[in-house]
């Protein structure tokens, strides 16, 4: 099966996000990593693969500097890597994001999408429906466990309450939660043997992206502090500490 | 300048969530259209009407929970062709999201997620890094546009109003529906709920396993009537089931105090939790942000400050 993967170059999820004068997140230098959710996406796709063969072409969007994330998920063991670039796709909103992923999966023509549910940066959470929407597909998101069984997939989908398995034929794209799977560490065999995969980069004229469909439907006005919450108390536990928390909790009548 | 709102709706009836969009809507739109699709729709017009809806779109058809996503989806974006809103609110829900991102490429309309308030109706709020920043979005481009509401950002208020009650006509083409539930599990929550509970105990990737997440039930007992929440990462090891989950991706809780214990905290817990009104954080790592969020921030061993706290809670109880 030919799966396709969506690798988001995020800041660290441990660093602070900074933003630049265009109130748009600083992406360019900025430390950062795969996504941790699209990880899990690349471990699933390899796991299909491992097992019933075929192969696993990780996508990404973003400036050079997100070439990190499609390298990470090559040396997990992804075959091939394509990176959508341009300067006219900077704060792109999910409309246009999904056009141009959309553009680059249909040259890759894969039966099956994998997602994370949300990313870890902005968390719109509605880029994989967008994307099966534009390309006619199937979808399943807030999928905690998936198998493919006889040309379709059996998928376990979060509910509120519980779960719902649900039936989903193929081609289709899916959005795994973070308990989907456990992620490999790249090896070092991997790591190396990554270097030499191939990797693709598609500007939006090589997509035949029009200006129109490149028109970003969102622009923020203004960007300021939240009020401060009045400062509390860090302290080193103690033999005190007990009673503190449960004088707190009596303040608030709770006890 | 209509301004509609989908509501999510069930067998159970109305999805709290549709309250708040639909007090959130009269504020742009003295009287706002509720779209209710699913089993249970037209049972919960009279719901939403009380909300503050004056006229409910009902699809009472089993299709929209057999087949989740696309038939709502393309029954919602028919009717906005049709009848040409200016606006759309969502919630931010997984189903919420589900029919909002195919609308948006249906229809090539911009689509905000996770917003906290809808000022106008070109115009967006959202909060950014953790609740610290709020940023206000100008929406553009054709109409209507469609903005996914946090569940819980407003409080609901309703009007005690009735509503015009209007079935549509469902025609869906089969090949919209082959995605197919065929199987619903509960995992039931023991204890109160979540969302009402003035105490909540709320654990993390610090508890190490399920065992530990014992240690948070006696200390809800020991509070009488407190409510177990997780994050995301207690959730996703399978430690407790999902529906403890607290934060962006699960439920969001606004309690008297939230004791944050093993939770690192990161954004997508915080954005659920981070209206309590006191917070006490208990983490063996100083550098952990939930700490400074805290009105009270332990650093300590969980292992001993939990059974000892609910100890002392007894103590008081029972002298």
């Amino acid at each position: 099966m030919l799966i396709a993967v969506l690798a988001k170059w995020v800041p660290s999820p441990e660093g602070t996000p900074v933003l630049g004068p265009d109130h748009l997140l600083v992406r360019e230098g900025a430390e950062g990593a795969l996504d941790p959710s699209d990880e899990i996406g690349v471990e699933a796709a390899l796991q299909i693969v491992e097992r019933d063969g075929g192969e696993v072409v990780a996508v990404s969007m973003g400036p050079d500097d997100a070439l990190p994330g499609l390298q990470r998920a090559l040396a997990m063991g992804a075959h091939r890597g394509v990176l959508v670039t341009d300067p006219s796709l900077r704060g792109a909103d999910t409309l246009v994001t999904a056009r141009a992923l959309a553009a680059a999966l249909r040259r890759i023509g894969p039966e099956l999408v994998i997602a994370g549910v949300e990313s870890t940066d902005g968390y719109t959470g509605t880029l994989p429906v967008t994307l099966a929407e534009l390309l006619g597909l199937e979808s399943v998101t807030a999928v905690r466990r998936m198998d493919v069984e006889s040309g379709a997939l059996r998928i376990e989908r979060q509910t509120d309450t519980g779960y719902d398995v649900v039936r989903c034929p193929l081609p289709a794209i899916v959005a795994l939660t973070a308990g989907a799977t456990e992620p490999r560490y790249p090896s070092l065999k991997g790591i190396m043997a990554a270097k030499s995969k191939p990797l693709e980069r598609l500007t939006a004229a090589d997509l035949g992206l029009s200006a129109d469909e490149l028109a970003s439907g969102q622009r923020v006005l203004e960007v300021r502090d939240a009020p401060e919450k009045p400062g509390g108390k860090i302290v080193q536990a103690d033999e005190t500490t007990p009673a503190r928390i449960a004088d707190l909790l009596a303040d608030a009548g709770t006890i | 300048m209509a301004v509609w709102v989908y509501a999510p709706v069930g067998p159970a009836g109305v999805d709290p969530t549709a309250a708040e969009l639909l007090t959130l809507a009269r504020r742009l739109d003295p009287e706002p259209v509720a779209v209710a699709l699913g089993p249970g729709a037209r049972a919960a017009a009279d719901e939403l009407g009380e909300q503050g809806a004056t006229r409910v779109l009902v699809g009472d058809d089993p299709m929209f929970a057999e087949s989740p996503g696309r038939p709502a989806a393309h029954v919602l974006a028919n009717l906005i062709e049709q009848r040409t809103p200016s606006l759309v609110l969502f919630p931010g829900t997984y189903d919420g999201r589900d029919v909002a991102g195919r609308v948006q490429a249906r229809l090539g309309l911009t689509l905000m997620s996770n917003a906290t308030d809808v000022p106008a109706l070109d115009r967006a709020r959202t909060e950014i890094f953790g609740g610290t920043k709020i940023v206000d979005v100008e929406l553009t481009g054709p109409l209507p546009h469609l903005v996914l509401v946090r569940p819980r950002a407003i409080e609901a208020e309703p009007t005690g109003g009735s509503a015009e009650i209007e079935e549509i006509t469902v025609d869906v083409p089969d090949e919209l529906r082959r995605v197919t539930v065929v199987e619903h599990h509960e995992e039931a929550a023991s204890g109160p709920r979540l969302e009402e509970a003035s105490v909540v105990v709320s654990g993390g990737r610090g508890l190490g396993g399920p065992d530990a997440f014992s240690l948070l039930e006696d200390l809800a007992a020991a509070l009488g009537g407190a409510a177990v929440g997780a994050s995301r990462a207690a959730v996703d090891a399978g430690w407790v089931p999902y529906s403890h989950q607290i934060g962006q991706t699960g439920k969001t809780v606004k309690p008297n105090v939230y004791l944050a214990i093993g939770i690192s905290g990161a954004l997508q817990h915080v954005v659920g939790m981070k209206g309590s009104r006191r917070i006490v954080a208990i983490n063996k790592d100083p550098e952990a942000p939930m700490l400074r969020m805290a009105d009270l921030g332990v650093v300590g061993d969980l292992f001993e400050l939990v059974p000892a706290l609910t100890e002392e809670i007894r103590r008081r109880r029972d002298s």
